[in-house]
């Protein structure tokens, strides 16, 4: 058992190790991602990608799943998650008044026309 | 992907630094329109504060010049204290930039600047929060459980690491 938990430390140090694969946790913070989606935005190609996740997911970090084609990608440790929750919530209040903010601008929007008819007459 | 596609209006969220969040939408209206509406106390304060954060708006005064100041008063019905927040415009470019100062919290307070930015008759807000410090950013986002110490650790792990690689 000690040795099990030994082993998955380094694989997570080793995971951690590389350049691309923390920037693939940053961005599953964020938001979770297609092999595909992950590949673009690092500009790798998709067996490369492939290969990176899979060092994560031996890691704990990450876990995916595939659905249909598409396999995604999310993260799979408890601290990130609980950054990703913590930004999410804070996304909400955002959103949340933006919707807002949306009706406010079409009713300028709607008031400007109007009075640009009343104008021409 | 699809993110930036027009007419999807989704609100990102980023963390930019370790002291900087910055958020962007882009909204269906000329900047012109979309300014009114963050300078305006009559039209502002019909959205920055959504039902759903069950916050009521009890004042809203906005002096929106260089050097003015603003100041709302929010009813939260968890406190019979009402909770002020203020603070001073420091940059106000009509249509283009507005950047404010948020005192209430003393020392703590984040700069946020927000810029407009019109395409196509879309206009994109990009609003970023900077703290004084990464302990100011996580304390003021109600990010008490914990948080500094989970980003502490994972700054050890990868000290740690780097100096186990020898880098």
């Amino acid at each position: 058992m000690v040795q099990h938990s030994q082993s998955r430390f380094d694989a997570s140090f080793a995971a951690l190790s590389d350049a691309t694969r923390r920037g693939v946790l940053e961005q599953l913070g964020r938001s979770d991602a297609s092999i595909t989606d992950l590949a673009e935005k690092f500009h790798m190609t998709l067996t490369g990608m492939k290969k990176h996740v899979s060092v994560l997911e031996q890691a704990g970090l990450v876990t995916t799943e595939k659905i249909g084609r598409v396999r995604t990608c999310k993260l799979g440790t408890r601290q990130l998650k609980e950054e990703a929750a913590w930004i999410e919530k804070y996304r909400q209040l955002w959103a949340a008044r933006f919707d807002e903010l949306d009706n406010v601008i079409e009713e300028l929007k709607r008031k400007e026309k109007s009075d640009e008819r009343r104008k021409k007459g | 992907m699809s993110a930036g596609k027009k007419g999807e209006n989704r609100t990102t969220v980023e963390r930019t630094s370790e002291r900087e969040m910055t958020v962007t939408r882009t909204f269906n209206g000329p900047a012109r329109i979309v300014f009114e509406a963050w300078t305006k106390a009559e039209l502002f304060q019909r959205w920055w504060v959504p039902k759903s954060i069950g916050m009521v708006l009890l004042s809203c005064e906005m002096d929106v010049r260089t050097g003015g100041t603003y100041r709302l008063v929010f009813r939260h019905p968890s406190s019979d204290q009402p909770m002020p927040f203020f603070g001073r415009y420091i940059e106000v470019v009509p249509n283009a930039r507005l950047v404010w100062s948020n005192d209430e919290g003393g020392e703590g307070g984040a700069i946020t600047t927000v810029t407009f930015e019109e395409r196509d008759g879309e206009t994109q807000v990009v609003m970023r929060d900077l703290y004084p410090s990464k302990e100011a950013l996580e304390e003021a986002s109600g990010n008490t459980d914990g948080m500094g110490e989970t980003f502490a650790q994972l700054d050890e792990l990868l000290i740690t690491l780097g100096a186990s690689r020898g880098k």
